[in-house]
């Protein structure tokens, strides 16, 4: 396998946490394996430096901004008015000599700035045209977003770029196409770029906007009040321009007679890649991560391997991050971790649970705990949502998830943290309960010891 | 010892050339006593290896480390059975795994499934079984003393060690060395620990000696200088480990014998022991006092030795070497035996299996001053008969030393 070296990519370290240790007969492996990337993409000083247009700092890159402009928008005109000044700002942290274009979204996708189906390279002067021709945006029309994604695609791909990235906006339904236009556009653009989905106000759909970002590998999130949009857009594109490297699978190999129970990204938030499987050789399969800057990311694996006799060992899993090719080969990226089995009859060492191993089982119970309570008090079932957001404050205090824990509180009266006693708040704004619902997967890493009760 | 009708001239796992005394391959660690079972006979008999006995199938024990002659490998002795290659032998690795095909240079076949070849990490690239170590099994002979250490059947990995060493006092008199150490699994590095220890006490025995340093001296001096290198390890960054309050850092036991001139001294620090058996069998003794919950148990008269031994604090050693012994004491003794005998140093992965000297005694073949090495596996596959527990390691020092009254016996 070639590895890859060039000055842009980051470099990769992949440290794994896990107890190897296992009773007799036993053969359910677990460990959490943090991937970190150092050193790679552009320097994120937020502000554009004027630089010479092309290969100023960082690698070739293009974006697309998607933005809502479906009639809604217009109520209150405050909606359309921050898209615009956000967009704007977005376009601000472009990177001279990055490509870009900006897309209008309604019941059609239109090309707002540069247009014929071209990118912009950016630079002070196209990036006054796109201001100008930002303000020409008006509200008017439905909300068809796999045509939006799908022109974004065709324009990413006009160009021959390293790292491909998209920030999609809506504050409405995807009312004026069917779900399978969504899923299937989705679907061809997975793996093709990244997207990062925002929904503004309280009117869009949480289960869209998330699996847009789930299937594009990018983040999803809030912005309730318009006015906020534009620190959101900057801080988007600034992450954005610190990839260094796009369409990074995480490769794992087990050995014969294995079973992977799943490969979960646990932080920076969960996201279950079991089901994204692409097979990669014998024993090996590949689970897409998208693009990397300077970042970390923990997976929790799981691997069910033949139970072997006291007193042996056994490679259970090999992960390294790698970047797949067409044509099936790979480039690494220079690391890899071992995950281990070795049974033993002392009970204290295979009895023992790895803390990390601990703490994200505990965050994944907890988005679970909040996704389920909230879709049990939507359909009206007082006492399952109470049970399940009272298991989810608790679970947030044992974990040490303030953020979480605080968004519980707009949802739940809480009584008892530690034993989960919870009253459901009568009246609960909108917003923030699709705040709670959207950041539900966010985790936090360990930082002292759980304990147990 | 595999002098029997089925000599290999090359280890039929990685195509290593072996010599007819091997037990094992040098390269992959294949047993070749189990794997001499000629292939064209029994072409889908399960192939055994050394490291892979089963709990349940260790019965009778292995044979692997005695003598084949007395009855060959007998399949049920090695365990693990294998499966026999798939008769769909469609996919080229079943071809490759056959045990009869010829095997290229790169990339070892697995010992344990035989079907996929040995990563760069030590695994197995098909079904991730680790291979054995180097470690898992070791023999030495060195002049006329040897030693025989192995992994056992229920740990992962040999944490015991040994050294020997042969020297000259000033006059030009022989001298034998051995040193046996015994990792404790409950420290960090533990094999790391027992590696250095008993490398720098044998390095130390051997200058100090030819100066003509007293051997009790020297003994005690050795002792030291090894608890000093297993010190040396705890400041080493262990990884990522943290030092956490409890006894993490790297710690082991020490037993060293030395025979010369006439003299036999022994020195210890834990509870690895240090036995005597004449060759006559006349009043064989154990040497060593344990640094042990046990053995302090029965000193104080508090307990009896069986009631010490029942307990399951018997085994927790009160002294050993490392950064976190609350204070060194190395027991020396020096012995002037009135006969020929042999010193069995061994760790408790041994006489945990013959606990008495008269035991120790009756398991050592007659002719170990003659054939140290031969006696020594049959010591260890002694403990692995019976279970293999623990690691086992056993040196074994002839006395008088060479030179001195060899014509005895």
């Amino acid at each position: 396998m070639a590895i890859l070296s060039k000055p842009d990519v980051p470099r990769f370290s992949v440290d794994v946490h896990q107890n190897a240790f296992l009773p007799e007969g036993a053969g359910e492996v677990h460990a959490v394996v943090t991937v970190t990337a150092t050193g790679g993409g552009a320097p994120r000083d937020g502000v554009a430096a004027p630089r010479p247009p092309g290969r100023g700092g960082g690698p070739d890159a293009a974006v697309a901004i998607m933005v809502d402009c479906s009639g809604s928008m217009d109520h209150p005109p405050a909606k359309m008015r921050g898209a615009r000044e956000a967009t704007a700002a977005a376009i601000g942290t472009v990177r001279d000599g990055v490509r870009f274009a900006v897309i209008g979204g309604t019941h059609l996708a239109q090309e707002v700035y540069p247009g014929a189906g071209r990118l912009a390279v950016a630079g002070p002067g196209t990036r006054e045209q796109a201001r100008q021709a930002l303000r020409r945006l008006t509200a008017g029309g439905g909300t068809a977003i796999g045509s939006w994604l799908r022109l974004a695609d065709r324009l990413l791909w006009s160009q021959d770029v390293a790292i491909r990235h998209g920030i999609l906006l809506t504050d409405g339904r995807n009312e004026h196409e069917s779900p399978e236009r969504l899923a299937s556009a989705l679907e061809h653009c997975a793996g093709r770029f990244t997207c990062d989905a925002r929904g503004v106000g309280t009117d869009w759909e949480v289960g869209e906007v998330t699996a847009i970002a789930s299937a594009l590998l990018g983040t999803a999130d809030i912005v309730a009040d318009p006015r906020e949009l534009a620190a959101d857009f900057t801080a988007m594109m600034e992450t954005a321009m610190g990839k260094g490297v796009a369409g990074v699978a995480l490769r794992l190999w087990t050995p014969a007679g294995a079973r992977v129970r799943f490969v979960k990204q646990v932080a920076p938030s969960v996201e279950d890649l079991t089901g994204r499987r692409r097979e990669a050789g014998a024993r090996t399969g590949d689970y897409p991560t998208g693009s990397w800057g300077d970042e970390s990311r923990d997976y929790h694996v799981c691997v069910e391997v033949p139970p072997a006799g006291v007193g042996r060992e056994m490679l259970a899993a090999r992960v390294s991050p790698v970047v797949p090719r067409p044509d099936g080969s790979a480039d690494g990226l220079g690391a890899q971790g071992l995950v281990r089995a070795v049974w033993t009859d002392d009970l204290a060492a295979s009895t023992s649970i790895d803390p990390q191993v601990a703490h994200y089982t505990g965050q994944a119970e907890l988005a679970e705990a909040v996704k389920r309570g909230l879709e049990a008090r939507k359909a009206g079932d007082v006492d399952g949502a109470t049970a399940r957001l009272g298991r989810a404050v608790r679970l947030a205090r044992l974990s040490g998830n303030a953020d979480t824990a605080k968004l519980l509180s707009k949802v739940v009266d809480v009584i008892d943290e530690a034993t989960g006693t919870v009253r459901l708040k009568t009246k609960v704004a909108e917003a923030d309960e699709m705040t709670l619902e959207t950041r539900s997967t966010k985790t936090v890493r360990v930082k002292r010891r759980p304990h147990e009760q | 010892m595999t002098a029997d009708t089925h000599r290999l001239s090359a280890c039929p796992g990685c195509a290593e050339p072996v010599e007819p005394a091997d037990l094992y391959c040098g390269a992959c660690g294949l047993n070749l006593a189990s794997a001499a079972v000629p292939e064209a006979d029994t072409p889908t008999v399960a192939l055994r290896t050394r490291d892979d006995a089963p709990p349940a199938a260790a019965a009778p024990g292995r044979t692997g480390a005695r003598s084949s002659a007395d009855g060959g490998a007998e399949p049920t002795t090695d365990g693990y059975v294998l499966q026999p290659p798939a008769p769909r032998a469609a996919d080229p690795r079943a071809s490759v795994a056959a045990p009869a095909a010829p095997r290229g240079a790169d990339g070892q076949a697995c010992v344990a499934c035989r079907a996929g070849r040995v990563d760069g990490d030590g695994y197995c690239e098909n079904c991730g079984h680790a291979q054995p170590r180097e470690r898992d099994h070791m023999e030495q002979e060195s002049g006329p003393v040897a030693a025989v250490s192995d992994r056992g059947l229920r740990h992962h990995r040999n944490e015991d060690a040994f050294a020997l060493a042969t020297a000259s006092l000033p006059d030009g008199t022989p001298v034998s060395v051995a040193v046996v150490c015994d990792g404790v699994s409950s420290a960090t590095r533990p094999d790391e620990a027992s590696a250095a220890a008993s490398r720098t006490a044998a390095d130390t025995l051997r200058e100090a000696l030819p100066r003509g340093t007293h051997p009790q001296t020297a003994m005690h001096e050795a002792i030291l200088a090894a608890a000093r290198a297993v010190d040396a390890l705890a400041g080493e960054p262990a990884g990522a480990r943290e030092h956490a309050a409890q006894q993490n850092a790297p710690a082991c036991t020490l037993v060293s014998a030395v025979v010369a001139d006439g003299l036999l001294v022994v020195g210890w620090v834990g509870d690895s022991r240090a036995y005597w058996v004449p060759d006559d069998r006349s009043a064989p003794a154990r040497l060593t006092e344990d640094d042990s919950w046990a053995a302090q148990m029965v000193a104080a008269g508090l307990m009896s030795e069986a009631q010490a031994y029942a307990d399951e604090r018997a085994h927790a050693i009160t002294g050993w070497l490392g950064a976190d012994a609350y204070e060194l004491e190395p027991h020396t003794a020096s012995f002037k035996p009135d006969r020929p005998g042999v010193v069995v140093v061994c760790t408790d992965g041994l006489w945990n299996y013959a606990e008495a000297a008269e035991q120790m005694a009756e398991i050592l073949p007659a002719d170990a001053a003659a054939r140290p090495l031969h006696s020594a596996r049959v010591l260890v596959g002694h403990a692995l008969d019976g279970g293999g527990h623990d690691n086992v390691t056993v040196a074994l020092v002839p006395f008088p030393g060479p030179g001195t009254g060899a014509g005895s016996g």
